[in-house]
């Protein structure tokens, strides 16, 4: 929900990145502030993971330019793990597999280190299975993929959920969603949802990747944005993704053309 | 000049040996291996097996049998106990242990191999010494040499261990040398799970020189859990040869975590057909300890398995060498073989070679085989940090899950919590 006197909660200007010295992102603009659902569509390839990635500190991507203040503090004066205590989350489009390490373990892991970081006493294994539990029934996720390898033989569908839990866990200030919609059949889709509507709240804001018109039925966002080869070109309303999804993208960029 | 030396230090090694002529039923293999000693020279790197090993370390220091009583109590290794056990056989320095002891004699024996001779002697002769060949091999030889005791399994037909036996080798002693022998005979279609266990309670420099054998009979299964926790100043040689007739299964997992310098031996013949052999190798090592493992896995007969996987975690200046032999002879057609060697190296000096060996002398086979030396995955290592892991602790949760892939496939509960405690240990610290 857009609200004038809201806190900025991340400030993105003019941000550029190379990786492997090519360089993807070429000024990207954003502003987020609390209480606002963000959507940001665009063409494979244009550098919306690339763009997710340089926020959560992937060490492959160099920053070459701009500046992102979260909280009004920069961005890149942390460490990804200090980034995502402070309150950013990502959740990937492509969740890594980590045979070996046991989804309960990491899950826990990772809240008590949120936990302490907040000044909150951390859970001990039995108390963190009763609290997880719970939280994974929000997204209709079967308490065995806690005994199981993060994300090992997880389908498609299981991975994307186990990152919204692992949001519902974490309650980031940002949560950063890349295609979280993309591979999911509509019941998942509509799960998975409706667990981050009810993570959403006026004190935080979500940025939303996607490709598809389709989850924005479910989670309406307040400023749609259109990228094309590392900048956002065109903002606009909600109304913005309808019109992307009857007449594609090449409007934009020539409209964006015109006017540059 | 360099033959000579050997030689007069592996002769060295044979002084103190008790009783060459005992009168009992091992004379003539004992008679025979001290032989073998006198010929045999100590392996250099100029040899191909020993090419990453260089012994120099182990000839600049002397080491001598232990004959007195064990002076060691309950208490002192009770740390070690493995609840789920019901039969414990413990060696001090080489030297069995009544009074740690929990021998069983019944249908199913599992005693001193001395204790046993009498009675048993037909079926130990047949097969002691027998598998694990000494021929070519100085330190089986010598081990051999010293043959007068050892830990006997002695399974019948159809015979079911349902709680593990517990070996429990016991160093105390500075500059001693022990030389341990397992005897395990798995009758046709028994089962049971053997831990073959080493640990030290002295910090010094000593050197343990085991041998195993391991003789499945038709449809036996076993499962054989080695652990080698070894001084960190220790010299540990260690041979296992496995010997598997038809339809019979052995369940490898060996882990290393100690000694200075550790070679061990791993020798899996499957004589008939439809035999199966999966192994899980684990060697974890940090500091300037080098731990080398050399298998061969030989595939006689057909519609064979076997499935081996090796890691190794190396960090410090530390060493690991992996040489993962396959046989599969002409005749051994449907064999269906795996090996995957996989190294993770924690420091820039850190080292691992790692050699797959492969002679495949049937057409109609299936063998995969692969190595990967590396460092932690780099997405891996950020997913978690994106999580608010902080690097040391992503990094070595991982290392953990890497080495603790191999650990979980111990059927014995404590030992494998303590055996990844361990592991957890060793890689926070790395
Ligand atoms: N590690 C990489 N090495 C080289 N090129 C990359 C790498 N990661 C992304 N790219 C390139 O950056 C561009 C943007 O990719 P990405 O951010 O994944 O786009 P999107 O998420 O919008 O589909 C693409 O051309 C892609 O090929
Ligand atoms: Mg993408």
């Amino acid at each position: 929900m857009i609200r004038q006197d809201s806190k900025t909660l991340l400030e993105v200007r003019g941000l550029r990145a190379t990786v492997n010295g090519i360089e993807i992102l070429k000024g990207m603009d954003l502003t987020v502030k609390a209480g606002e659902v963000h959507a940001i569509m665009g063409p494979n390839g244009s550098g919306k993971s690339t763009f997710a990635k340089v926020l959560a500190g992937h060490p492959a991507y160099v920053v070459t330019g701009g500046s992102v203040l979260f909280e009004g503090k920069d961005l890149f004066a942390l460490a990804p793990e200090e980034r995502a205590r402070a309150g950013l989350f990502l959740g990937f489009q492509y969740p890594i597999e980590i045979p070996g390490v046991a989804n309960a373990q990491f899950l826990r892991l990772a809240y008590n280190t949120v936990q302490t970081q907040r000044g909150k006493d951390e859970l001990d294994p039995l108390e963190f299975d009763d609290f997880v539990r719970e939280k994974m029934k929000l997204l209709e996720m079967n308490p065995d993929f806690l005994d199981r390898s993060v994300n090992e033989g997880f389908s498609g569908g299981e991975k994307k959920r186990n990152e919204i839990l692992q949001m519902a866990l974490l309650e980031p200030r940002v949560a950063i969603l890349d295609e979280t919609d993309s591979g999911l059949d509509i019941d998942a889709l509509r799960i998975v949802a409706g667990g981050v509507n009810q993570l959403a709240n006026k004190d935080n804001a979500i940025v939303l990747v996607t490709h598809y018109q389709r989850l924005l039925n479910y989670i309406e966002p307040d400023y749609v944005h259109v990228t094309e080869a590392g900048r956002i070109v065109k903002t606009g309303p909600k109304s913005l993704a309808l019109e992307l999804e009857s007449r594609g993208y090449d409007w934009v960029s020539a409209a964006a053309g015109a006017a540059a | 000049m360099m033959q000579v030396a050997n030689n007069s230090y592996l002769a060295g090694l044979l002084e103190g040996r008790p009783f060459a002529d005992r009168g009992d039923a091992l004379n003539r293999l004992r008679a025979g291996a001290v032989e073998r000693v006198g010929v045999l020279s100590l392996p250099s790197t100029r040899d191909e097996d020993w090419r990453f090993t260089d012994l120099a370390p182990l000839t600049k220091m002397c080491f001598q049998p232990y004959r007195g009583v064990p002076a060691i109590v309950e208490s002192d290794i009770a740390r070690y106990s493995i609840a789920e056990s019901a039969q414990r056989l413990v060696f001090v320095d080489g030297v069995y242990a009544p009074q740690l002891s929990s021998p069983l004699n019944g249908g199913i024996v599992v005693s001193s191999l001395a204790a046993a001779l009498p009675a048993h002697a037909a079926a130990i002769v047949a097969d002691l010494g027998r598998r694990a060949l000494f021929d070519n091999n100085a330190f089986t030889a010598l081990n051999t040499a010293f043959l007068n005791d050892g830990a006997l399994v002695l399974l019948p037909r159809n015979a079911a261990l349902d709680t593990p036996v517990h070996l429990l080798f016991v160093a105390t002693r500075k500059e001693a040398a022990a030389h341990p022998r397992c005897l395990v005979l798995a009758g046709a279609g028994s089962r049971a799970t053997v831990i073959e266990e080493y640990v030290a309670l002295t910090e010094d420099a000593y050197l343990t020189n085991a041998v195993g054998e391991f003789v499945l009979a038709d449809d036996a299964q076993l499962t054989h859990v080695r652990v080698q926790r070894e001084s960190r100043q220790a010299f540990h040689i260690g041979h296992s040869a496995v010997a598997l007739a038809h339809g019979s299964r052995y369940h490898g997992i060996h882990a290393g975590f100690g000694a200075r310098l550790s070679r061990f031996n791993l020798d899996v013949v499957q004589n008939a057909e439809g035999a199966e052999c999966e192994i899980g190798g684990l060697a974890i090592i940090d500091g300037s300890q080098l731990a080398d493992t050399h298998s061969s896995i030989d595939h006689a007969r057909a519609h064979g398995v076997s499935r081996q996987q090796h890691k190794c975690i190396v960090g410090g200046s530390a060493r690991a060498v992996f040489n993962g032999r396959i046989v599969v002879r002409q005749g051994a057609q449907l064999t269906n073989s795996a090996q995957s060697s996989r190294n993770l190296l924690l420091s820039e000096r850190a080292r691992v070679d790692t050699k797959p060996q492969l002679e495949i002398f049937a057409d109609d086979v299936k063998c995969a085989h692969g190595a990967t030396v590396g460092q932690l995955d780099a997405d891996e290592v950020f997913y978690l940090k994106s999580r608010g892991l902080s690097e040391s602790v992503a990094r070595s949760l991982l290392t953990y899950a890497f080495g603790a892939e191999i650990l979980h496939a111990i059927p014995v509960a404590s030992l494998r919590d303590r055996l990844e405690k361990m592991l957890l240990a060793q890689t926070e610290r790395a």
